[in-house]
């Protein structure tokens, strides 16, 4: 690898490493959240430090180009997670509906009397 | 003590949705056949008059302040039958398509201990209205789906008209109720989680707000149901837990 896409990888995930840890620490962004992109950011950092690894793994998958395998990983890291962001939407519009459903409850209604 | 008492504590559920013109004159109606039993609307975010038309009529009203789907407000009135300590809930639905005459014949089977969960059918009784042909196949193969499932003929899972025991209230409102379209999905899942389940004939009329089933959520609640009914079929994790548990 030429060593100005070693600088800009480097530079990226280091970026990208800040960028989320400085999220966390101004509490905009949630720890159970964090981990997957800290680890996006570790793995980019550490085949931009270690090329190697990167033409190991393309050659155990099979693939001729080692940057298919960045765009395949790349891939299934979006993949994954969308679906574990479907997930917690999941769950966050269950609880949503749960206290809508509390809510209705304690500011319940008594009947009006009839009028007559 | 009256009747009413020693046959146990009934709360008459109706979910509504923008219904201000014909709630009131469903809750007199309702009242009027029964005045020992307890009514109760769940209004589902509606932006009319329905929630004070329903309470002026002499009905417990709860309001969703924003909308959450049909089955989310069943299932806060379900909520509201178990912390009220209620015996017995029937529901029908708010737009006049069940007559408040036929309460009492789904209570029945409930009351008798015959089934755990009554469904009103209008395909064992008289159905006054034409249905469409999409609507009627799709309610003929979730028919057969449902049947098959739980082993027991079933002619009309996706009627909103039903009976329920606490034995229902209760696995209603602890594990699993679909926010949307709860039909054929809630039928099997009770199956699975031990609950009786009795189909029995009622007549119904032609609902003026029936927009469900057309258009693109066809689509939509075809796909839904096949996938809910997929898996209460494999089995609700929750749901067999609490039926290990020694139960009341």
């Amino acid at each position: 690898m030429p060593p100005k896409q070693i600088i800009l990888a480097v530079v990226l995930s280091l970026g990208l490493l800040i960028f989320i840890i400085e999220a966390v620490r101004r509490r905009k962004l949630r720890e159970e959240y964090a981990w997957l992109w800290l680890l996006i950011g570790a793995a980019i950092l550490l085949l931009a430090l270690w090329p190697g690894l990167l033409e190991f793994l393309t050659g155990l998958m099979g693939i001729e180009l080692p940057i298919n395998t960045v765009f395949f990983f790349g891939m299934m890291f979006v993949i994954f997670i969308n679906l574990h962001f479907s997930i917690r939407v999941s769950q966050l519009t269950n609880q949503v509906k749960r206290l809508t459903q509390e809510i209705a409850f304690l500011k319940r209604l008594p009947p009006r009397d009839p009028p007559g | 003590m009256n009747q009413s008492e020693t046959a146990g504590r009934v709360l008459v559920l109706i979910p509504a949705l923008n219904e201000a013109n014909s709630i009131g004159r469903l809750v007199d109606e309702v009242r009027g056949k029964h005045p020992e039993f307890d009514l109760l609307v769940v209004d589902d975010g509606s932006t009319d008059d329905s929630a004070e038309t329903a309470r002026k009529h002499g009905a417990i009203v709860l309001s969703h302040p924003f909308n959450l789907g049909d089955g989310a407000a069943r299932q806060t009135g379900f909520f509201f039958a178990r912390r009220c300590g209620y015996d017995y809930l029937v529901h029908l639905d708010g737009d006049s398509q069940h007559s408040p005459d036929q309460i009492d014949r789904l209570l029945e089977e409930v009351r008798s201990g015959r089934a755990d969960l009554v469904v009103g059918s209008r395909f064992l009784g008289a159905c006054e209205y034409e249905l469409g042909l999409l609507k009627k196949i799709g309610i003929r193969l979730f028919s057969l789906i449902c049947s098959l499932a739980i082993r027991q003929r079933l002619t009309d899972p996706t009627s909103g008209f039903r009976a329920l025991n606490k034995k229902a209230i209760r696995l209603f409102t602890s594990g699993y109720y679909p926010q949307h379209y709860p039909d054929a999905d809630v039928i099997i899942s009770a199956h699975f989680n031990g609950l009786t389940i009795q189909e029995i004939p009622v007549t119904m009329s032609h609902s003026r707000s029936d927009s469900l089933h057309r258009g693109g959520k066809i689509i939509y609640y075809t796909y839904k149901m096949l996938l809910s009914t997929f898996v209460s079929i494999l089995g609700d994790p929750y749901g067999r837990k609490r039926k290990c548990r020694p139960n009341k």
